[in-house]
């Protein structure tokens, strides 16, 4: 999309990744081993596909509070219908229908009950991880019956030296970026958060692009789940737990903007980059994992006053 | 072209028209004029198909018609309203094009947008229109007149006979108002008809053929800004002169 092209903030992250990623290879030996670098890449992978459905929804005008939650219970579902005895395929399809599920209702109530997007996802955040409680009856599942190497080698296993959820996401990115610049349907979504109303007169079916939007996030987050229990070999009711604040931060400090209208795939890649990159930085200088949560939610608020600072000076220009 | 025969428009116990007859051809430029809630916008809507008049008829082609939103457009009229209604965020030729994109079928499969017939077709609509809009740029980067342009060519894209401007010269500076009397100047050359709803009279004496005045929901005046003045048009407004 053009917005991605005019607004080199993804560029900017880009480059903020390369530099702190400099610096940590000079002051600490272990940042630059390969095998940091591949758990690096692998733990941001599941992020960053979540966080290009979070940039559709964000470029509405909406926002997914849900994800986390969304990643719970598909997780469960999943490894649940494993446990049974079924093969890898059904219970993805068991997991991803979840996911379904729970976008097909956020984005029924956003679009056509036009309810508040930060309200029914907020209550989408409790239902599912209630749910997802409530199906494992607060049990960790480690048994994934027949399949269970299968699923081990999708999300823990590694090609070409690159951890599988990283080419995933690579796949994911580059196909989301071409959508975002060449599909009608990505066309109406930076429309209908540009001006929403301009865009219902023009003829557009605003209500059905926001359901579509809420759907994509939920099956990206449910998708990563079942990436997740693969790599973890286990899965418990709370998995991706807190996982919203680290994909909202990675698809707004990329350049989604929470107002919407603008937001690109590579921006999401690029700020779930940098948010593993701080988190790993810190934890390889010694500073206490428990600051981490300051710097997540403190990279938020400063992605949002740049770009207030940034659209200031657009005005003013 | 358009004709209105006795059309009225009650709304409850409030006669927004009454009895109004008017007729538009094509090629003309006709100014509609009047105070606030002398049913410039009743008309407008009316045209529009926003609205079934509750008496009278809608004439297209000497015959009538029931207008609604999506017939009036598949008609051959657009309207442009005051608020414009763009996608700041997108380019003038996303904006265009919005609702219509053009795609094409890549390996003969799978639609994508093409861009490049987009910017083409709306780089010939500027053209057309006289105005220095460029398709890639961004609608928040624009000036006022540019904006106007970017919504006259969406109206234009389905080449209509009859445009509804609401306000195009309000609320923008005094080189853009030039600019948009050379969009309707422009659209006139191409035998659209144009119906440009304004409260500024130095516009309407600017651009218009034909000028028509309306008083509480009556037309009391239709005739050429030639055998007019802004001074006899004040006066029919404000009712000093009962009709002319």
């Amino acid at each position: 999309m053009k917005s991605l092209r005019r607004t080199p903030q993804s560029l900017w992250v880009m480059l903020t990744v390369a530099a702190l990623a400099g610096v940590m290879s000079l002051v600490s030996e272990p940042f630059a081993s390969a095998d940091n670098i591949f758990n690096v890449s692998r733990n941001f992978a599941f992020i960053g596909l979540v966080a290009l459905g979070q940039t559709a929804v964000i470029a509405t005008g909406g926002i997914d509070l849900s994800v986390g939650s969304v990643m719970g219970l598909s997780g469960i579902v999943t490894g649940l219908v494993l446990g049974s005895g079924q093969p890898l395929v059904l219970a993805a399809a068991a997991g991803l229908g979840c996911a379904f599920l729970c976008g097909l209702t956020n984005g029924a109530l956003v679009g056509y009950l036009r309810l508040s997007p930060f309200v029914v996802t907020l209550g989408m955040l409790s239902v599912a991880r209630s749910l997802a409680l409530v199906i494992s009856n607060n049990k960790m599942i480690h048994d994934f019956g027949p399949d269970e190497g299968l699923v081990l080698a999708l999300g823990g296993g590694r090609f070409l030296g690159l951890a599988n959820p990283v080419w995933l996401l690579l796949v994911a990115a580059l196909g989301a970026a071409a959508w975002f610049r060449y599909s009608r349907l990505a066309r109406h979504v930076l429309a209908v958060g540009g001006n929403e109303n301009s865009t219902r007169l023009a003829g557009v079916p605003v209500a059905r692009v926001k359901l579509t939007v809420y759907v994509l996030s939920s099956l990206l987050a449910g998708a990563s789940a079942i990436l997740m229990i693969g790599w973890l070999g286990a899965v418990t009711n709370a998995l991706g737990q807190g996982y919203e604040l680290r994909v909202i931060a990675s698809a707004v400090i990329g350049g989604a903007n929470l107002m919407g209208g603008e937001g690109g795939a590579f921006g999401a890649v690029a700020g779930a980059a940098l948010i593993e990159l701080i988190r790993n930085s810190l934890l390889l200088l010694g500073v206490d994992p428990y600051w981490q949560g300051a710097f997540v939610g403190g990279s938020i608020i400063v992605a949002m006053l740049v770009e207030r600072v940034r659209r200031g000076s657009r005005t003013a220009g | 072209m358009l004709q209105l025969r006795s059309v009225g428009m009650q709304f409850g116990a409030v006669e927004a028209l009454q009895s109004v007859d008017l007729d538009l051809a094509p090629g003309e430029v006709v100014g509609l004029m009047g105070d606030n809630g002398a049913g410039k916008s009743t008309l407008l809507k009316i045209v529009a198909g926003n609205f079934a008049p509750t008496s009278g008829e809608v004439r297209l082609d000497k015959r009538a018609v029931e207008l609604t939103p999506l017939s009036a457009r598949e008609h051959g009229i657009e309207a442009v309203y005051q608020d414009l209604a763009l996608c700041d965020n997108l380019s003038a030729a996303a904006n265009v094009f919005l609702g219509r994109e053009l795609s094409r079928r890549l390996l003969g499969v799978l639609p994508v947008l093409d861009h490049a017939a987009m910017r083409r077709r709306s780089a010939e609509l500027f053209v057309e229109l006289g105005s220095d809009t460029r398709p890639a740029d961004l609608v928040r980067r624009m000036s006022g007149g540019q904006r106007q342009a970017v919504a006259i060519a969406r109206a234009r894209l389905s080449s209509p006979r009859l445009m509804l401007l609401d306000e195009p010269t309000a609320a923008i500076s005094v080189r853009q108002i030039a600019e948009v009397l050379e969009l309707i100047r422009g659209l006139r050359e191409r035998g659209v008809c144009v119906l440009l709803i304004s409260h500024r009279m130095s516009d309407v004496f600017a651009v218009a053929d034909r000028v028509v005045v309306l008083r509480r929901g009556r037309k009391v005046a239709d005739k050429a800004t030639t055998d007019s003045s802004p001074e006899e048009v004040t006066a029919l407004i404000t009712g000093a002169i009962e009709a002319a």
